[in-house]
């Protein structure tokens, strides 16, 4: 059995992480703050009853997320089950890999920094449906193996893999979309003429 | 250039993999036919590559931190709880 003692040593390294999942969970910071302090408080009480030695951070997870479907899917009146368009396979690559990024002896990486900012990362993620979400929350940004995703949600493996695999190709053609919207891409889109983009003065 | 490795595995099954070798869900084997591809493939390495770069710069645009505040507010609110008898 796990020591109450220890609970706020062994949980608060954790804590950044958790609030940007509640962040990307519940779209904004008021509802994101209220979700991890009641996600810490169930996980504090609860602590008793977590085993000693097995994935603590998983844990966590699941609780917010339990937590997270508790406090906030009650007042949705469909529980996120919108389908996602189809999207074709390496959206993002098929559109821009290989493009100057080589040869200009740069990383992909380096291109990509470029290409999209925080809030379009974030809010792109923020876009997909919740089981998509969660399920690209929690490979991406977390790190967590499938299995651990699986036994977070209570999903089947294969479940997570397909939710992963489609959530993925959503999540690249928002951000694709909102480089094309920024002019950064040849788009649908027209871009944006505003220039009102010069730097603070310091 | 022909490749004995490579004979039986194409490109699509590379690619059909591609998440679950960026993911780490791939075994010894697994992991091995892939790089033995990717050795031999550099059109099927950039696309890998460019994956794996994206994953990157999705999580690190994505950090947040906790504002002292709520992480006061919530320390403050455990000391205040009870556990849960065992």
């Amino acid at each position: 059995m796990a020591d109450q003692a220890t609970f706020v040593d062994a949980t608060t390294p954790l804590m950044d992480g958790l609030f940007g999942a509640a962040m990307r969970l519940t779209r904004n910071q008021a509802d994101a703050e209220d979700l991890l302090q009641e996600t810490y408080l169930r996980a504090y009480r609860g602590y008793g009853r977590f085993e000693e030695g097995t994935n603590l951070r998983a844990w966590l997870y699941r609780i917010l997320t339990n937590t997270f479907i508790n406090m906030y899917r009650a007042k949705q009146r469909r529980p996120g089950e919108t389908d996602l368009a189809d999207v074709e396979d390496l959206y993002l690559y098929r559109r821009l890999g290989g493009l100057e990024a080589s040869q200009r002896g740069r990383s992909a990486e380096d291109e990509l920094m470029d290409l999209v900012t925080d809030s379009e990362v974030k809010a792109a993620i923020e876009a997909l449906p919740e089981q998509f979400r969660m399920a690209v929350l929690l490979a991406d940004i977390e790190g967590f193996s499938y299995k651990e995703i699986a036994e977070i949600l209570d999903v089947p493996i294969g479940t997570v893999m397909s939710r992963l695999h489609r959530g993925r190709k959503a999540l690249q053609k928002s951000l694709h979309d909102f480089a094309a919207t920024r002019g950064l891409l040849p788009g649908p889109v027209e871009p944006d003429p505003d220039p009102v983009a010069s730097g603070p003065v310091k | 250039m022909t490749d004995d490795l490579t004979d039986d595995h194409t490109c699509d099954d590379a690619l059909n993999e591609l998440y679950q070798f960026i993911d780490g869900e791939l075994d010894d084997d697994g992991r091995a036919r892939i790089e033995s591809h990717l050795n031999n493939c550099s059109p099927c390495l950039e696309a890998f590559d460019f994956e794996a770069d994206l994953r990157k710069v999705v999580a690190q645009r994505c950090q947040e931190r906790v504002p002292d505040e709520l992480r006061q507010r919530i320390l403050d609110a455990l000391e205040g709880s009870e556990p849960d008898p065992a």
